[in-house]
């Protein structure tokens, strides 16, 4: 009886996180939306619920209505598998985001290699659906995305180094706890610049959205898929979006930690104060969206391979060397 | 790369000022209208939904000389004609297939008696295909609804014709 009520109690937990990451994608969505029009000068969804908050479950419910087209030579099992690797591979990640001191469904001390081991997965949702679909542009746009997202990960690997000397653990919850004196984006700020850039690469967003590229490729490695399948994809995305909005968050901007300890800050609860944050960067991934011409592909790979690879290298011999000159090590 | 366009780069100037240019136009006021609740002036030459005019003492305007007929691009307009009892050419039939017509507004043009014209209206979306088979009923139906707005655009085009 012991062993159920735990379990209940764990699938409650989990609900408890997942829920409220699912609405908020959808939220996210239609933010991303919207701010990208009013950038523009357009208005943006603002019909379906006040000022258009429910357009995302609108669309969400449209696409349960449509029909799944499955091409006939098509490998049918990787093709149906994709979209749910990607949506779960968003999802999972979540399990180990501290909310606040106390709320954190898995609190595993190697919390910001599994963040990183999950994100890097998502590569194979992406290449799994490019190449199960059997047709010539969703596998361009798949080969195009592994190539991309395997380059940037490599520079955030290095990234996520520099902040890990900093703090001497790889538990997220002590991540943002070092940083209770001085956020990290100080410091580290080209650092949190070089992590942006990349985590809009890694993520498949503008101006790194090559994957899917609608002037070449048509929705890349989406293409063939239609339907709940499609919208699973899209989800994801939007999932990992947030998702890496919340890594940059706890890694530089400090996580649930108020900015100055200082009455009118420090009431608010902790998660609002990561809400808060996540949302900040969110508005500038899609301030970005609406401002920058995409990148070729040259262009991309010279600067994933040749300016934040080797930056990022010489910043973690800098960063070591400070803190050894000055006896700052984490640990001593 | 001269030192000037290498600090811009670094510190990535071009780039913030665009950001910074975007945070502003967040602000202006909105370009577009906010449609199915706000609509935009539509000119009294709008070339929309058709409709067949009336006299104000209720006779028909058409008097079936099937040019409109006759200089129709897109062949969407078939009319029948026989005399009536007080000896006057009238229409027994008057279709417009509303999904062949391209809203050129010749019709509207060739008429000599204003009886077909195209009115401002051009939400006319329908369900099925066949309510888009316009029939003599329909136009004087819409003759009827739209004539002040039509009586007052072809007033307000007069001086142009």
């Amino acid at each position: 009886m012991a062993e159920l009520f735990i379990f209940f109690e764990q699938i409650y937990r989990i609900l408890f996180l997942l829920i409220p990451v699912l609405v908020s994608v959808a939220m996210i969505v239609w933010l991303d939306r919207r701010v990208w029009a009013f950038v523009q000068k357009r208005r943006g969804p603002n019909v379906v619920g006040p000022f258009g908050l429910f357009q995302t479950l609108a669309d969400a419910l449209k696409y349960i209505f449509k029909e799944i087209i499955i091409p006939a030579s098509s490998n049918k099992v990787i093709f149906i598998l994709a979209p749910i690797v990607t949506m779960t591979l968003a999802l999972i990640a979540w399990a180990v985001i501290p909310f606040s001191e106390t709320f954190v469904l898995a609190d595993i001390n190697v919390g910001i290699l599994y963040l990183f081991a999950v994100s890097s997965l998502g590569v194979y949702g992406i290449i799994m659906g490019g190449w199960a679909s059997n047709s010539k542009y969703p596998f361009l746009g798949a080969i195009r995305s592994a190539a991309q997202m395997v380059s940037y990960e490599v520079s955030i690997g290095v990234i996520i180094i520099n902040v890990l000397l900093c703090v001497g653990s790889l538990n997220l919850s002590d991540i943002v706890l070092a940083q209770k004196d001085l956020w990290f984006v100080i410091p580290l700020f080209p650092m949190f610049i070089i992590f942006f850039i990349s985590a809009l690469a890694e993520t498949n967003r503008p101006p790194f959205d090559l994957p899917e590229a609608e002037a070449e490729l048509v929705a890349g490695y989406q293409t063939e898929y239609s339907g709940m399948m499609y919208a699973m994809f899209w989800l994801g995305e939007y999932a990992n979006i947030l998702l890496m909005c919340a890594m940059g968050s706890i890694l530089f901007l400090g996580g649930w930690l108020s900015p100055i300890d200082l009455f009118p800050f420090n009431v608010i609860p902790a998660p609002i104060w990561l809400i808060l944050k996540i949302l900040f960067l969110f508005i500038l991934f899609a301030l970005i969206k609406a401002i920058v011409p995409r990148y070729r592909y040259d262009q991309l790979m010279k600067l994933g391979w040749k300016i934040f690879l080797p930056f990022s290298l010489i910043y973690v011999v800098l960063t070591a060397s400070f803190l050894m000159y000055f006896d700052l090590l984490p640990g001593n | 790369m001269s030192l000037i366009r290498f600090f811009k780069t670094i510190f990535m100037i071009d780039f913030l000022t665009g950001l910074i240019m975007a945070i502003k136009e967040i602000f202006k006021p909105k370009k577009t209208i906010n449609y199915p609740f706000e609509k935009g002036s539509i000119s009294p030459r709008a070339r929309g939904e058709h409709a067949l005019r009336r006299y104000p003492n209720g006779e028909e305007r058409c008097i079936a000389c099937k040019l409109c007929e006759a200089v129709c691009p897109a062949q969407a307009i078939t009319i029948e004609s026989s005399e009536r009892e007080d000896g006057s050419r009238k229409t027994t039939r008057y279709d417009i297939d509303m999904l062949k017509c391209i809203y050129c507004g010749l019709c509207e043009q060739s008429c000599p008696v204003d009886a077909i014209v195209q009115g401002p209206n051009f939400e006319f979306a329908t369900e099925t295909r066949e309510e888009l088979y316009y029939n003599k009923e329909k136009l004087l139906e819409n003759g009827d609804r739209w004539e002040n707005i039509l009586a007052a655009n072809i007033n307000a085009d007069s001086s142009h014709r």
